[in-house]
């Protein structure tokens, strides 16, 4: 049995990991009003999806929180529409794979009306009352689980839910910025979820930075501080450090920007997928923060927004995003798309030749450049793939006690109990992001390592 | 430069599927790879930007820590076969015969051994790794001015093929390839690369009077098998022809007879700082070999039982091999142990082995080869036990 000492919120005082410091952060500023037409939902952004089932069909008309999709595997969980307008497309690849469900916008916004509570109604109301809003509106994927990183399952009970306050990836948005005034959503969001533990909910903040009174304010949770570089701001790092993940365990993540959501579901009593994103990245002229809604087109945001034209557009982080199209759909989990120039070049004798402009967590290349400053890094691959060599590295960027490079010859060994000892379950790809990027052999160690939850999850 | 990318782009195609020269696409990539970082981007999904570091530039820097041993090496072969001939010579003159003994040494390691890999990447269809790029230069640093070239291509085939391509590559393997070689000489062929080979004389030439090529290493076996002092005998080395040629600082500096690259300990303490500035060798490795032998020579220091117990235990520490293995043999991440802890384990038991076979096992003179190979075997044990620990420690928490 676990022993409830009474500790209390913790402080938590990191040093390996790495700050990858990239030319382009977005000013603090919201851009003129522009809409996207479309917005578009998109079932391969939730990991661990199988088998998508669409409720609508092309030519129907939606509100925002109007059902869109399910999972088979779980049918209770709806995915919904994030604005409201007529599904103008359905976008299928390979073996009729569902890409995208695309719909175009109404000018003003209509939305599925929910059972709408005031902050004293909403703690009277039982788990399973809250639960049965949640799932049907489309705020239960912003619940993910660990070990999987997964969307959480409604029937489990988890042994604490943790929210980190801040990102610390490159460019990563402030999120004193995009959240600001939203105090009493994400007040009643965290009442909400705490109904679904028995132990902690855990709101961990930057020590280093300011931090925002939304954050510093909250009641009835865990208030921990974390200092350190990236990946600090990872939530998977801090229950490593909080309260670590054991075999048979489960405990659920939830951003901040879900639990506003969840909490303006009860106190609105509509699914409002409104969102702050941040466009950023070297190649984008005016860097700086929109306002959007969820699976928003990026055309509008990036259009006479670029410095050049050969480059690579991101939904997400550099570290742990995935490219999209110039006309491509922000994912459901990002707030902000990353613009950098595409690295489709030959270099002349580039790797040695010596240079400061170049971005190396290696001191053989880096030993003379400031990693301090800012860089413009490309998407070239810098090298070729080879077999592990060097040593010691990952452990320099990994601030948890866990073994990167056993960890993942367990996975490509399809080895699953050496996989389970060596502590697969506490983390998901962004924990190991750095490793793939510092890694001189250049695995592509975010996919093998989803290729071994995946092996344990459904075995 | 846009010809020489204008000619590999024209000639790529042969070499890529359905092309003529299929079965050499690698030599080709080998050499492509070698001029141009490729135009590869990083994929749809994970990390969207990479570090700039490739295994060429990792590899390199190994060679540009090697550097100033090799260049000091062949400077010391010429001034060493000068001092055995009784001769004053400039610095122009001793660096000349040196390079003329030791660049066809280099050049036969790396040929065989790179004719050798391109065969490999033919017959097995993988890349080239860049690995040899370093084995190729340890294999002249760690043999005596005077072997014989063949003996340099045999010795780097059966590395290569035994040592590596038999494991599945550089990564794979278990024997550090360079030290396989030269242990494979030394067991083989004996005689030219143990006793009085390390300087270089060409044939019948006439050596200034009371010249010994023994090293302090032959001359602390000689105080074990007949009891004699060898400090003394250190201190007395030389007299008449070169005076104090084993003195401390002289061994220091390198100014002895030995194999190429390793007599220097200064000129191994550069690289040691370029390896472990760049991070590409591991402190605690080297730090931990060093460590091993001077605690080791401690030891027999309390126990004092004949002349090379007695040897004041930082003699260790520039006698021999010790530094150079330390620094370029047994860093190698490959063979070394893998985990951070293991790594003091493994680097200390190097250093305390070498001393044990120096000094309490007078068949083998030098130790240094012997404890890296002994304790790459073992690497893997000393892992295991640290990952073990590392699980134990994830289980203990859950049932705390």
């Amino acid at each position: 049995m676990r022993i409830f000492t009474t500790h209390m919120s913790k402080t938590i005082k990191l040093k390996k990991g790495f700050d990858i410091n990239l030319v382009g952060e977005a000013d603090k500023k919201l851009a003129e009003a522009v809409q996207p037409e479309t917005f578009a939902l998109k079932p391969t952004d939730f990991p661990g999806m199988q088998m998508p089932k669409l409720m609508i069909k092309e030519g129907d008309d939606v509100k925002a929180g109007s059902p869109i999709f399910y999972d088979k595997k779980s049918e209770q969980v709806l995915f919904t529409a994030p604005v409201s307008g007529e599904i103008v497309e359905v976008k299928r690849g390979a073996k009729r794979k569902i890409l995208e469900i695309k719909i175009l916008a109404d000018k003003e916004i209509s939305y599925e009306s929910f059972s709408q509570y005031s902050i004293s109604d909403l703690n009277n109301l039982s788990r399973e009352q809250l639960q049965e809003q949640m799932l049907k509106s489309g705020v239960w994927p912003q619940i993910a689980q660990r070990p999987y990183g997964v969307i959480a399952d409604h029937s489990d009970t988890p042994k604490a839910i943790f929210i980190s306050a801040f990102d610390s990836h490159p460019l990563a948005p402030d999120y004193d910025f995009i959240f600001k005034g939203q105090e009493k959503e994400f007040q009643a969001g965290l009442d909400v979820l705490r109904k679904f533990t028995p132990g902690r909910v855990h709101l961990n903040m930057d020590a280093k930075g300011e931090v925002s009174p939304l954050f510093t304010q909250a009641k009835d949770v865990e208030l921990n501080k974390i200092s350190g570089p990236h990946p600090a701001g990872n939530v998977g790092v801090q229950i490593h450090h909080i309260d670590p993940i054991n075999k048979g365990e489960l405990v659920w993540t939830v951003t901040p920007f879900g639990v506003i959501q969840i909490g303006k579901l009860f106190l609105d009593g509509k699914y409002d997928a409104s969102t702050t994103i941040a466009i950023a990245g070297s190649e984008v002229k005016n860097p700086q923060y929109y306002k959007t809604y969820t699976g928003a087109c990026i055309n509008k945001f990036i259009e006479d927004n670029l410095n050049t034209d050969h480059v690579r557009v991101i939904s997400g982080n550099v570290l742990t995003g995935n490219k999209i199209e110039k006309d491509g759909y922000i994912g459901f989990a990002h707030n902000m798309i990353t613009i950098i120039p595409e690295g489709d070049y030959f270099e002349l004798f580039g790797w040695i030749k010596p240079t400061v402009n170049k971005l190396s967590f290696q001191r053989a290349f880096g030993l003379l450049a400031n990693t301090k400053k800012k860089f413009t890094v490309d998407t070239n691959e810098h090298g070729e793939p080879r077999a592990f060599v060097q040593t010691g590295v990952f452990e320099k960027v990994m601030p948890m006690d866990i073994l990167p490079t056993y960890l993942l010859k367990a996975i490509l060994a399809e080895d699953f109990d050496e996989m389970e000892a060596l502590g697969i379950y506490e983390v998901i790809e962004e924990d190991l992001a750095l490793c793939e990027y510092v890694d001189v052999s250049k695995h592509n160690i975010q996919e093998i390592l989803r290729e071994g939850l995946s092996l344990i999850q459904y075995s | 430069m846009k010809f020489l990318r204008d000619g590999l782009d024209k000639v790529k195609p042969h070499f890529e599927k359905g092309g003529k020269w299929e079965k050499y696409y690698y030599i080709f990539e080998a050499h492509e790879t070698l001029l141009f970082v490729p135009n590869h981007t990083t994929h749809k999904v994970g990390a969207q930007i990479k570090d700039t570091i490739d295994m060429k530039r990792l590899m390199m820097t190994v060679i540009i820590a090697m550097l100033p041993c090799l260049l000091f090496g062949m400077w010391n072969v010429g001034h060493q076969h000068f001092i055995a001939l009784g001769q004053e010579a400039v610095f122009l003159d001793k660096i000349l015969i040196g390079a003329i003994q030791v660049l066809p040494i280099v050049v036969v390691s790396y040929a065989v051994g790179l004719g050798t890999e391109f065969a490999f990447s033919v017959f097995r269809q993988h890349p080239i790794n860049e690995g040899f790029l370093v084995t190729g230069m340890l294999i002249p640093l760690v043999m005596p001015a005077t072997i014989p070239l063949w003996q340099v291509a045999m010795a780097t085939i059966f590395a290569v093929i035994i040592a590596k391509e038999a494991f599945g590559g550089t990564g794979m393997n278990i024997l550090n390839v360079a030290l396989t070689a030269r242990a494979f000489l030394y067991f083989a062929y004996p005689s030219q690369i143990s006793g009085e080979v390390w300087t270089y004389l060409e044939d019948g030439a006439q050596t200034v009077a009371g010249f010994s090529g023994a090293t302090p290493l032959a001359l602390g076996a000689e105080a074990v098998a007949n009891s004699t002092n060898m400090m003394t005998a250190m201190n007395d080395f030389g007299q008449g022809w070169s005076d104090n040629i084993y003195s401390f600082s002289n061994m220091f500096f390198g100014f002895m007879p030995g194999s190429i690259g390793e007599t220097s300990t200064l000129m191994c303490l550069i690289g040691a700082a370029i390896l472990v500035m760049t991070g590409v060798g591991s402190w605690k490795i080297i730090f931990s070999v060093f460590a091993g032998a001077f605690g080791m020579g401690l030891l027999l220091n309390a126990f004092g039982a004949n002349g090379f117990m007695e040897m004041p235990a930082h003699y260790h520490l520039v006698i021999g091999g010790l530094a150079f293995g330390a620094v370029f043999m047994a860093s190698d991440p490959v063979t070394a142990a893998q985990t951070e802890t293991g790594k003091w384990i493994y680097g200390f038991m190097i250093g305390i082995l070498t001393v044990i076979i120096r000094v309490l096992n007078p068949a083998y003179p030098e130790g240094i080869m012997l404890a890296i190979l002994f304790m790459n075997v073992f690497a893997p044990l000393i892992d295991f036990y640290v990952v073990k620990a590392n699980k134990k420690r994830r289980l203990q928490r859950a049932t705390v």
